[in-house]
């Protein structure tokens, strides 16, 4: 367990500031998962701001002792004040009628208030005034090796504890109710969780700043949630982006001319453009990707809808036509004959019908026939379905097959066609078509008794 | 300024009392009335976030104004135009906007929103404050300390004979306009605040109350900045509204109380910062806190001793 501090002296300061970054996206990426999936980001928020009296008194206590800025003193004194702030929402909580909002609210602010209180009041007993507004504003350039060993072997007990205990408290973070039915200790799990929590908060400190410290947190992980739908994944991807953002951070403010310019806000930023870039674009649960698959879906409904305009057409007719005018359908979808066009013009791309100039007809081709027919037998297999079984009246269940007609797939269908016996009426009176049929069979004298949908 | 410190200390009782007259009875009334008048808007709004349960909406606003007073600063380079109003208003109306862009368009669930949202936008903040250092006259230690007793070293007006400090008669006005804005809204806040539903049919719109009330909440939170900071501003928006929560189950009694609280912390306030020395903002809290737990204890609507008390009498019933 001995480490070679020597090693670490042979490092340049901008070297030792990227370590920094790394060591604590580590930290509050692992953590940072458990936060967004429990819903508790605020608590990270409330924590970091809650540990401040608790850097101001390590300060005192190491003017006291007289020794130098000592970091796991400062270290213990911000863990325990931590505690004693998650200790205090959760009695405001329990005791009175405030919601846990106002008592993360209350918790936050005055110990915030009392560590500025402490900061200002006690200048005379805090030796190293520069030290403390590094935790203040986070400054990852101002991280000595002292810091960065008490980083190091803090983050190292985070990642050992939460891999020992990973099982226990995945099952506390998603269902603290089943985890007592398991018989786990679920309020020690808690407890460790809370410490973790604030380990990892002051972890952050130094370089973020008390007040970006929750950035960290919450930005890398809910990132990595867009991206995956497993814990461990989500882990992972949440380390990454909080190393990259720390990173990146680091190096724009290593970089760039004007060095007054903090870390923290500088890698809260790049987390956060992170977290803009994956809203925007993630495969599935993207903005672009979920607003693309709903206008795909409003797109094929659309067709759908005019494929089976045009089936019951030509079913008013008899089948006598094989094909429908623009405007009579315009008059059916109650639409202009604009919009019909481009509807028709859908679906002659989709090669679900052809459409004559001459004679302004519409006709539908096999595959579109039998799209159509598909759709109408979902829709009166359904309607059916709602009077026969579901005792909905005749008059009632046209509104709810016009939207199931489009989601229902084919083992629905086989279940509702076995469940009604192979009907062929619909309960209006009309012929339930078979998909198997073509447009001449259907016109001979509707669909035989026992025909399948395919 | 009187150096403190090097008064001589003397455990006194009346001289613990007269000190901060050291500073001028002038400016300590000055000192206490701007602590009140910062304070006292806070409380009144703070009242409906505490009962809306949207504390830490308060808490997101309260660091995302901060940009867009950097940004409305660099335009007009003045602290006391009214465009710093305009742009923390937008900037507070932009962070709502965007915690309603994360939570409703994805599976990022609320708390999580707000926690980006209002980070980013106070980043963005802290780095424009920090590039342009020497334009901006908002340093980084004005954002976290606020420097409330700063009021003292500006221009002042003359009113009635006295020298008032020119932010106090700012502060003033808005605290009036706030409460004229409570007064004259109160049933729409009180409505919207318990039963949505019910305000919206009858006609309230809650998606306009709820951007309204946020815009009023950036407007008071920025003409606090400058006193308090950017992060103790929500101490004083909850801290006194939670404390008169557990005096009183009634609303109207609960506003004045957090009134109340905002006035006995400004001048507990004042005696904390000349006693220790410290920041006056930070003291105020401090202040503060030390109400809400006494209110936590002994608030005669749901503080813990009457509780038990209750308690204890309806055991004692049961016997």
């Amino acid at each position: 367990m001995d480490y070679d501090f020597t090693t670490l002296a042979s490092f340049t300061i901008n070297q030792k500031a990227f370590l920094a970054t790394i060591i604590l996206g580590v930290a509050s990426g692992l953590l940072g998962a458990f936060v967004v999936v429990r819903r508790i980001a605020l608590v990270g928020d409330a924590l970091s701001h809650a540990v401040l009296p608790g850097v101001v008194l390590g300060f005192v206590m190491c003017h006291m002792l007289g020794i130098d800025k000592n970091p796991w003193v400062i270290f213990s004194c911000a863990v325990s004040i931590g505690l004693l702030g998650a200790g205090m929402v959760r009695a405001i909580e329990s005791t009175t009628r405030l919601k846990s909002d106002a008592a993360l609210g209350i918790v936050l602010a005055s110990f915030f208030g009392v560590g500025l209180a402490m900061q200002s009041g006690l200048k005379d007993y805090i030796d190293n005034r520069a030290g403390i507004s590094t935790y203040i504003y986070g400054n990852a350039a101002m991280i000595s090796d002292a810091d960065l060993a008490a980083m190091f072997w803090t983050t190292f007990v985070l990642v050992v504890v939460v891999w020992l205990l990973i099982r226990p408290l995945l099952v506390v973070s998603f269902d603290s109710g089943f985890a007592v039915g398991l018989g786990y200790p679920v309020k020690w799990l808690n407890f460790i969780f809370y410490t973790l929590l604030t380990f990892s908060v002051v972890v952050s400190m130094q370089a973020v700043g008390v007040i970006l410290v929750s950035a960290l947190l919450i930005t890398p992980a809910a990132t990595a949630y867009l991206l995956t739908d497993r814990l461990y994944r989500m882990m992972l991807y949440a380390v990454g982006f909080a190393v990259a953002s720390g990173l990146l951070g680091c190096y724009v403010s290593l970089t760039i001319d004007s060095a007054d310019v903090p870390t923290g806000p500088l890698i809260a930023l790049t987390a956060a453009i992170l977290f803009g870039l994956v809203y925007l674009m993630a495969p599935q649960h993207g903005v672009i990707s979920k607003s693309l698959k709903v206008f795909r879906r409003k797109q094929r409904i659309n067709r759908e809808n005019t494929l089976k305009a045009i089936y019951k057409m030509l079913e008013n007719e008899g089948f006598a036509h094989d094909g429908v005018g623009l405007r009579d359908l315009a008059e059916v979808r109650k639409r202009s004959i604009e919009e019909v066009k481009l509807d028709v013009q859908r679906l002659r791309k989709s090669k679900e019908a052809s459409f004559d100039d001459a004679k302004s007809g519409i006709y539908l081709t096999p595959s579109g026939w039998r799209r159509a027919v598909e759709i109408v037998r979902n829709h009166r297999l359904w309607e059916l379905y709602l009077t026969n079984q579901a005792d909905y009246d005749a008059d009632h269940v046209h509104d709810d097959a016009e939207k199931i007609e489009h989601v229902i797939g084919a083992s629905t269908v086989r279940q509702l066609e076995r469940d009604l016996d192979f009907p062929v009426l619909d309960p209006h009176g009309k012929p339930i078509p078979s998909v198997s049929q073509t447009m001449a069979q259907q016109s001979d004298g509707g669909s035989q008794k026992g025909a399948t949908g395919y | 300024m009187v150096d403190l410190r090097k008064e001589q200390q003397v455990i006194n009782m009346v001289e613990w009392i007269e000190r901060p007259f050291i500073l001028g009875a002038e400016d300590v009334f000055y000192l206490v009335m701007m602590a009140f008048f910062v304070a006292l808007p806070c409380s009144q709004l703070g009242a409906f976030l505490v009962l809306r349960r949207m504390s830490l909406v308060g808490d997101a606003i309260s660091h995302s104004v901060l940009p867009g007073i950097v940004v409305a600063f660099l335009f007009t380079e003045d602290l006391s135009s009214p465009w710093l109003l305009v742009g923390a208003s937008g900037a507070g109306l932009l962070v709502t906007f965007m915690i309603e862009m994360i939570h409703s368009k994805t599976r990022v669930k609320q708390d999580a929103a707000i926690g980006i949202a209002f980070t980013s936008l106070f980043a963005i903040g802290v780095i424009l404050v920090s590039v342009y250092a020497s334009k901006v006259h908002i340093d980084a230690d004005c954002v976290v300390y606020g420097k409330l007793v700063s009021i003292l070293d500006h221009d002042s007006v003359t009113m009635l004979g006295y020298d008032v400090p020119k932010p106090l008669v700012t502060s003033a006005i808005v605290a009036i306009l706030t409460m004229l804005t409570v007064i004259v809204c109160y049933r729409i806040l009180l409505l919207s605040s318990f039963d949505p539903g019910m305000a919206a049919s009858i006609g309230y719109r809650p998606r306009i109350v709820h951007y309204a009330l946020m815009a009023v909440l950036s407007m008071v939170v920025v003409t606090s900045f400058q006193a308090v900071g950017a992060i103790l501003v929500i101490a004083l928006l909850i801290i006194p509204a939670a404390s008169a929560y557990l005096c009183s189950h009634r609303l109207k009694v609960m506003l004045l109380l957090s009134g109340v609280h905002a006035l006995i912390s400004s001048v507990m306030g004042l005696y904390l910062y000349v006693w220790m020395d410290c920041s006056f903002a930070a003291a105020m809290v401090v202040a503060g806190s030390i109400l809400f737990l006494f209110a936590w204890f002994f608030g005669p609507a749901d503080g813990i001793i009457i509780k038990a008390f209750h308690r204890r009498s309806i055991s004692l019933g049961n016997d």
